[in-house]
């Protein structure tokens, strides 16, 4: 069973007088309770522009978001359904996150159910406190009385307020300090698999991703190009994207050893390559990823989008 | 270039920054209002404009507008701030146009202000047509001097106090209108109303308890410096005629006639002296209020 | 031989409402010539601080105590003057982000040549000619047309190269580089520790690179230092710093980060948050959050003693740690 299931989604941003860009463009992926979903990528692979819509925050270009089998009504001028706030989001700056003029209790009831009333809503917001480790003294303070950690805290919290099924987590820690990423992770982690939601964790970080994620899929100019269980992933790397970001990370060891570099640059997603959208930059294009190469499944939950990883054909 | 020949200031950045900073506006701002003295200062000139006003009749020592043969007499014992064309006493005038420019400047700007601050948030929120609609208002207002716009106004409906008021909050709604909706749009994108919305709090909602307290500190500024202005162009519609009719006491108009002849100096600078006075006790708490809103001002942990 | 940047005892407060703050304690560092010198820890612990005082940026009312010398002048008595003559020709600086760099206006040719220009004395063709080299010695494509461009035209990265470029303009012999990457993707932030890398064996630029990220600091650097709540807790040649520390702070540091280890496994997090300057408490500052605390650690501030071959840290365990899996 899948709680969330992103079909076929394509985004495209349109700037005043200026040909439209195409930040995602055509993505498929699911998250099922109790699991975690990487979603890896580079600046401006769209990995920003799907989260914003799987959360319904915006609508598709084309394609489908579902949350529990249900579409997903992209927030507008009305009240958002109800049975959507199951659906909620992380996001990555919890400077910008938490309303600074409104008291941190006040922020978090708002997400409290209507069926709990009376004195019970603020015993809600004291256990969601607790949750994430926050005393139930922060209800009455301020967002800027925290440090940034704590405030991630904070709107871990108010996501959890109507008891959501799945989170997606946007760089849920990218603007956190070494200390406090490792804190908020842990919290996160823990979260989903006490709960059994399902998280989509996105992030530039793919060390970070290898750490918590039960599936990973690496996303490069509005498409994902391969996804698979984890460590297979990080392990048997197929895409070579995949392996460039791979071999990127810088790591420790007792000899300095430079991460190997990848040529050229990510291209402007408005003009971006025909055919395979890495192939310029790929050390093994050859002729055929002039054509975009399709997505094939490797394994169970496993896929690649590359010329190199076809199915043999079945005569041979 | 990075080999700083030319230091951007903003580079030089101490660690930490913003607990310090914190500490360092703690330090000031945070400080409860009868322990920052100028402050106090400005409330108190305010209170003594009030107690004017309410007492005038107990104060002035004639009535403002009884004419006298003693004309343009300079500030002496009997005429403590002098006498002006038609002999009156400007001491007097003065005293009871806290009656009169206090409460017709604060009119005039909280209209405004309600007037343009609901329209610049509902544009700026809404965006698109409604945006564009606002705007192209906000720009044919602009089109016009204040004051001939004004004119026009009270001309069209009759000169009286009350079209006067109408007339001017006509012509000075825009800035707010201007300044709310730049506010609104820098904070329309921030993630805050992202996540309440995402826990199903309605739109209007989201507006009130997030878009507007987050955008009205700006205004709310604006607004206390504004009044100055619209003692003045109140001053200049009654000095033509079409507000207040003379000969009532309103310090603008008092301004105006003695500027007719500035070797008269008394004329005009008492009354301006109280325009001035009133006007800086706002401005002062004017910024202090901004600071009371925000709970980043307010003391640490 | 002297290093060429040799930092004594610096201390280092800023004026603040209640007295002065004390940023910086007792900081000593070396970095030697065509040397590459990390320098780690979280923000607020008195990196950054570090650097200003260098290049003699402290915001205006700082004291300073101790000694700082480059190439065997001592800096924190220099006047204006004396500044400019170090700054460019001495010691340059990148940062993290690199549009604070770059005239936004201006076109990067304008910008690197009216630079050298002015400081070098270089005419027109000449400080060209140059301009050229240097995008050209940076790797960045097509140097000629890069030139005619505005900063927004580049990537983040390539702006990054053209910063570096810039600092690099009056053949600075030091180099600091505040998180140059931090703001980069991995595979951009490969190719920038290459070129640093690159241009301090081609060129014998000495580099001080300042970094939160331990995995940066152990790819690119040959010796490092450890900085926690203004203080130096750790020094050592990075591989063996890194593999073997000595410091909790340090073993904290590295059990926080994802290791490459097993899928699932939690990070194992430092508890608390880094103290503000002016809230350190008392004895060592990390002892509030240290794992190894011990009475003595809460009393007197340990000093730095030596602890294995070129090594130094300041605890009061004398032994290697083990980081946390």
């Amino acid at each position: 069973m899948t709680l969330l299931e992103i079909e076929a989604v394509h985004v495209e941003h349109k700037p005043r007088g200026r040909a439209p860009v195409r930040a995602v463009a055509g993505v498929d992926l699911a998250v099922a309770p109790g699991q975690i979903v990487g979603l890896v990528g580079e600046s401006g692979c769209g990995k920003s522009s799907l989260a914003r819509v799987a959360a319904g925050l915006t609508a598709p270009s084309a394609g489908q978001v579902r949350y529990a089998g249900r579409p997903v009504t992209p927030l507008g001028w009305r009240r958002r359904n109800a049975d959507e706030v199951g659906l909620q989001m992380v996001f990555q700056n919890p400077y910008a996150s938490l309303n600074p003029r409104r008291a941190v209790g006040e922020q978090l009831l708002d997400g409290v159910p209507a069926e709990v009333a009376g004195p019970a809503r603020r015993a809600r917001v004291a256990e969601l406190l607790d949750r994430v480790g926050m005393p139930a003294t922060a209800a009455a303070r301020y967002p800027h009385q925290f440090s940034g950690g704590q405030r991630q805290r904070l709107a871990i919290a108010r996501a959890l307020a109507p008891q959501p099924r799945v989170i997606i987590a946007d760089e849920p820690v990218t603007a956190l300090d070494a200390s406090s990423q490792a804190q908020v992770v842990n919290l996160l982690v823990g979260l989903v698999r006490e709960l059994g939601m399902g998280m989509l964790f996105i992030s530039h970080d793919l060390a970070l991703v290898h750490e918590i994620a039960d599936v990973t899929a690496v996303m490069y100019l509005g498409k994902i190009v391969e996804a698979a269980p984890t460590r297979r992933l990080w392990e048997q790397p197929l895409h070579p994207y995949t392996r460039a970001l791979i071999d990127a990370v810088p790591r420790i060891s007792a000899e300095p050893v430079l991460p190997a570099t990848l040529a050229g640059e990510v291209p402007d997603p408005a003009n971006a390559p025909s055919g395979c959208r890495f192939a310029p930059r790929c050390p093994h294009a050859f002729d055929r990823c002039a054509e975009a190469p399709p997505t094939v499944a490797t394994g169970p939950s496993a896929a690649v989008a590359c010329w190199l990883h076809q199915p043999q054909p079945a005569h041979l | 270039m990075t080999s700083l020949a030319e230091v951007d200031p903003k580079l030089a950045k101490p660690l930490n920054r913003r607990r310090w900073l914190r500490r360092v506006r703690g330090a000031t701002a945070g400080r409860p209002i009868w322990r920052q003295p100028v402050t106090v200062v400005a409330l108190s000139i305010l209170a003594a404009w009030l107690l004017i006003a309410l007492a005038a009749p107990l104060i002035a020592p004639y009535d403002p507008i009884a004419q006298s043969v003693d004309t343009y007499q300079g500030p002496s014992g009997a005429h403590w701030f002098g006498t002006d064309s038609l002999g009156r006493d400007v001491f007097s005038r003065v005293v009871y146009g806290a009656r009169l420019s206090i409460p017709l400047a604060l009119a005039i700007v909280a209209l405004a202000l309600l007037l343009g601050g609901l329209l610049g948030l509902v544009a700026g929120y809404v965006g698109r047509f409604l945006d564009e609609a606002v705007m192209r208002l906000t720009d044919l207002v602009f089109a016009f001097p204040q004051i001939i716009l004004a004119m026009a106004v009270t001309a069209a409906f009759g000169p009286s106090t009350g079209n006067a008021i109408l007339a001017l909050v006509i012509v000075s709604w825009p800035v707010y209108a201007r300044v709310i909706r730049s506010a609104v749009l820098t904070i329309r994108g921030e993630d805050y109303l992202n996540a309440s919305r995402l826990l199903g709090v309605g739109p209007i909602t989201t507006l009130r308890r997030d878009v507007l307290p987050n955008s009205v500190g700006p205004a709310i500024v604006l607004a206390t410096l504004e009044l100055g202005n619209a003692v003045l162009l109140l001053a200049a519609l009654s000095f033509l005629g079409l507000g207040p009719r003379p000969p009532a006491a309103e310090w603008g108009s008092m301004v105006a006639l003695g500027a007719q002849d500035l070797s008269m100096w008394w004329v005009s600078v008492f009354p301006g002296l109280a325009i001035l006075t009133v006007v800086l006790a706002f401005n002062v708490l004017g910024d202090a209020l901004r600071d009371r809103l925000d709970p980043r001002y307010m003391n640490g942990r | 031989m002297g290093a060429l940047l040799d930092i004594d005892r610096l201390a280092v407060a800023l004026p603040g409402p209640r007295g002065p703050l004390p940023i910086l304690h007792d900081v000593s560092l070396t970095v030697g010539e065509g040397e590459l010198v990390g320098i780690a820890g979280e923000s607020g612990c008195g990196k950054s601080m570090t650097a200003q005082t260098v290049l003699g940026l402290l915001p205006p009312g700082a004291k300073t105590t101790g000694s700082a010398r480059f190439d065997g002048r001592e800096l924190l008595t220099l006047d204006r003057k004396g500044w400019q003559r170090v700054r460019g020709r001495g010691i340059a600086m990148v940062f993290q982000d690199p549009t604070a760099a770059l005239h936004p206006m201006l076109t990067v040719g304008t910008q690197l040549t009216e630079h050298m220009r002015i400081h070098l004395g270089m005419n027109r063709k000449a400080a060209q000619r140059r301009a050229v080299d240097l995008l050209d010695q940076v790797r960045l494509p097509d140097p000629e047309r890069a030139l005619r461009a505005y900063p927004h035209q580049f990537s983040g990265g390539m702006r990054q190269r053209v910063a570096i470029a810039g600092a690099l303009a009056a053949q600075p012999r030091l180099l600091i580089a505040d998180e140059p990457t931090t703001a980069l993707d991995v595979t951009v932030q490969a190719g920038i520790l290459a070129l640093l890398d690159r241009l301090r064996r081609d060129t014998g630029l000495a580099v001080a690179f300042i970094t939160h990220d331990l995995g940066v600091l152990s790819a690119l650097t040959a010796r490092s230092y450890v900085f926690y709540a203004g203080r130096v807790v750790e020094a050592g040649p990075t591989g063996a710093l890194l593999t073997g520390p000595r410091h909790p702070y340090t073993a904290a540091l590295l059990g926080a980060r994802p290791h490459g280890g097993q899928t699932g496994v939690a990070l194992t997090p430092i508890p608390g948050s880094p103290p503000a300057p002016g809230e350190l408490p008392p004895g060592c500052a990390f002892s509030t959050r240290c794992a190894h605390v011990r009475d003595e650690c809460r009393t007197a501030v340990p000093p730095l003693h030596p602890a294995g071959p070129d090594r130094t840290s300041a605890c009061v365990i004398r032994t290697e740690l083990e980081v946390a899996a």
